[in-house]
């Protein structure tokens, strides 16, 4: 049985094609978290503004995101926006675009957790010794809405990565894609190739996530108290 | 000069004028039945995962021996992996070492292994918030164990594990639109063949139509029971 | 007066770890005696009441209950402690059961006892307690008081032997100590038989019938009120009465004191 999975993997370009579709599932991911972080900072401060507006602006866009499946959004993006509006859009691109349109939803409402969650006294003590309102921020605010963000943004890591496959639909070469694709060709001759191309992906997900959401509740706890 | 707002609302325009109004007739009955496939699926998976997930917290909360073990094993494996390729291995892998798994049964197997692993953690921390004073109380009126897990501990847990237990809800019905990779005729499977026709505006409207008359209801029903649930106290 | 031995302690060791907790104490409390148990903080008087109600597994020794030892490795815990009322210094009601809800859950599921018996004397307690009017009030409606008060008839509608009081005035508002001390006067009057800790000493002096004065795990003295608020017979029982004084004690005194010390 072994043998069957010694072959699959050492065919051809069957391994450095799966790990370039990793390496395109990790692009995604990471450029999609950064500019969610960019994004989701802007807009998690507006969430936290007085206005009205941005108020009920914000809360409609992450209402909106989170309610409508990824998927859904892809596809929007993929055929809507590329065929009827004449946008013609890499499938890449559609990617980054419809996670960090989520990945901004969810940063930003993590910003506006950590900032609303912050004890008003933390405020007023640095007032009554004397700071600023910017030292107050600079001092105070800032290094402690950043230590609660830190294991959300980790959080928020795993779980772009584990979206990802979701790009198969747009047709993204990326690892899903890649493992199908060996399957279709290697499992005419062998029996074994969809259990052990698809047992592979599993494991390669399960290795890359789970370190990162052990760091994510390991700093969690770390800064807790 | 170029002219943006002509270029705009040309842009526009050729949106509104391309949707096609027999064509939404003509399909959307079959988005309904795919919309009922989706419900069923998405309802019997997670009833599952909650029932999964129960277990799984209160094996760990009691420390119950090997059970906690492979339990927290299975926690990190199933929250660790993306649905699809659970499903994926699930469909297409297992019928290699004889385990053969119809696309139905698959497909709720697939969201309850996956919704399992989130629901433990709700619990998991709701479970934890019960204080020690509240378990000293119940114990100190002479409830046996099974008595104290009942009437003292799952409600309070519960209470506090609503909010979590909603947005895991909420995740588990979103992910359900992976279920067309196994053959499912899901609301994806009838869209994806469509798009491929053309007509993807109004393919697109019904899909996202269709899933937020099935999603949106459930947010607002646990946002609502969240809200009941903070104005009773529980979490003081 | 008292005649039945309800509650038996008989050389109980409990300790912590390295830290000894108990350290060999005895005490015997018959039917209708009210003990009030007293001493610094750490010495051990909570974990006392914790290892007569199961809360804390003991060591060594032996505790009896109306002559059947409790201690003995058989014990069905649930049952002892219907028997045993306890009133924590935490007045922990259930926040997800209304007043009466918290009062039944012990009678009707620990107990299995028919409901409308069970509510009818609920209410007797409430109306004893003057809480009749929040009967059907949540617990995050009420002050620390009348929680405290519904606590203890929570504890009372179990019927028990004995009742336990660890610190229930300990979190309370200064002005809500009053009317929960008087609910356990007026226990005390009816014939409970009660074991209280608390640091309340104007109280302890009122309502007890015997006076245990603990200090590093070990019972020091243990006499009457009178006898013990007056004139104890220790010189550490006599350290920790001088806590509470403040006669002959100035302002320029302290601010010396305190200047001397340093």
């Amino acid at each position: 049985m072994l043998d069957s999975a010694v072959s699959i993997f050492t065919a051809g370009r069957n391994m450095a094609r799966l790990m370039e579709g990793l390496w395109i599932t990790l692009e995604i991911s990471a450029v999609s978290v950064a500019l969610s972080m960019i994004f989701g900072i802007a807009v998690g401060l507006l969430m936290t503004s007085r206005h009205r507006f941005w108020k009920i602006a914000t809360r409609l866009y992450l209402e909106t995101v989170r309610v409508i499946p990824i998927l859904v959004l892809l596809f929007l993006f993929y055929y809507t926006l590329s065929r009827n509006w004449g946008i013609n859009l890499n499938s890449v691109v559609v990617a980054v675009l419809v996670f960090t349109l989520w990945g901004t939803a969810e940063m930003a409402d993590l910003v506006r957790g950590a900032i609303t969650s912050m004890p008003n006294h933390q405020r007023e003590s640095g007032r009554a010794i004397g700071l600023t309102e910017a030292q107050i921020n600079r001092y105070i605010i800032i290094p402690q809405a950043v230590r609660r963000l830190i294991p959300g943004v980790i959080n928020l890591t795993t779980r772009m990565i584990k979206t990802t496959p979701f790009v198969f639909f747009i047709n993204v070469p990326e690892l899903t894609k890649v493992g199908q694709q060996i399957v279709e060709v290697a499992g005419m001759k062998n029996y074994m190739a969809s259990f052990w191309v698809y047992g592979f992906i599993f494991f390669l997900y399960f290795i890359i996530c789970w370190p990162i959401s052990k760091l994510s509740l390991h700093l969690e706890s770390k800064w807790q108290n | 000069m170029y002219d943006c707002a002509a270029k705009g609302r040309e842009f526009f325009h050729q949106g509104e004028a391309d949707l096609d109004s027999a064509f939404v007739i003509e399909y959307a009955p079959m988005f309904a039945r795919a919309a009922v496939l989706t419900v069923s699926l998405a309802a019997a998976g997670i009833v599952l995962a909650v029932i999964l997930g129960l277990a799984c917290a209160l094996i760990r909360y009691f420390k119950v021996p090997v059970l906690r073990r492979v339990a927290g094993f299975y926690i990190e494996v199933s929250r660790n992996t993306p649905l699809m390729i659970q499903l994926f291995f699930l469909y297409y892998g297992l019928t290699r070492i004889g385990i053969l798994l119809e696309g139905v049964t698959c497909a709720i197997v697939g969201l309850a292994f996956l919704g399992g692993g989130y629901m433990a953690e709700a619990f998991r921390a709701g479970l934890e918030a019960v204080s020690r004073n509240q378990i000293e109380t119940g114990l100190s009126i002479g409830l046996s164990r099974r008595q104290l897990i009942r009437y003292v501990m799952l409600p309070q847990a519960f209470a506090v594990a609503i909010p979590a237990i909603s947005a895991n809800t909420i995740f588990l019905m979103k992910e359900t639109s992976v279920f067309s990779i196994i053959a499912l005729p899901d609301l994806v499977y009838v869209a994806k063949d469509l798009l491929k026709e053309g007509h993807s505006g109004e393919t697109n409207l019904m899909l996202v139509v269709s899933y937020l008359m099935i999603i949106l209801p459930v947010s607002i029903i646990f946002s609502l029971l969240e809200r009941r649930v903070r104005r009773a106290g529980f979490s003081g | 007066m008292p005649c039945r031995t309800v509650l038996n302690i008989i050389d109980l060791h409990k300790r912590y770890g390295q830290l000894e907790v108990l350290h060999g104490v005895s005490l015997e409390v018959k039917k209708g005696q009210v003990l009030v148990v007293v001493g610094p903080s750490g010495c051990g008087k909570s974990t006392l009441l914790r290892c007569i109600n199961g809360l804390e597994p003991i060591d060594s020794g032996n505790i009896e209950l109306n002559g059947g030892s409790i201690t003995d490795g058989k014990t069905r815990w649930n049952l002892v402690r219907q028997k045993i009322g306890m009133v924590f210094q935490s007045y922990d009601l259930f926040p997800h059961m209304t007043v009466m809800e918290n009062i039944l859950l012990g009678p009707l599921k620990a107990q299995g006892r028919n409901r409308a018996e069970v509510e009818h004397e609920a209410e007797e307690l409430l109306e004893r307690v003057g809480l009749l009017d929040r009967r059907d009030s949540w617990p995050g409606q009420l002050s620390g008081g009348q929680k405290q008060r519904v606590a203890i008839v929570r504890a009372l509608c179990m019927q028990p032997e004995i009742m336990l009081f660890d610190e229930v005035t300990a979190s309370l508002d200064p002005e809500m100590v009053r009317e929960v001390l008087d609910v356990m006067l007026e226990l005390a009057r009816r014939g409970m038989t009660m074991i209280i800790v608390t640091h309340e000493m104007a109280f302890a002096k009122a309502v007890a019938d015997r006076v245990i004065f603990m200090d590093a795990g070990v019972i020091v003295e243990s006499a009457p009120p009178d006898q013990f608020f007056e004139n104890p017979a220790s010189e550490r029982a006599r350290k920790f009465l001088n806590i509470f004084q403040f006669t002959g004690v100035t302002k320029e005194e302290q601010t010396d004191e305190k200047n001397g010390s340093n």
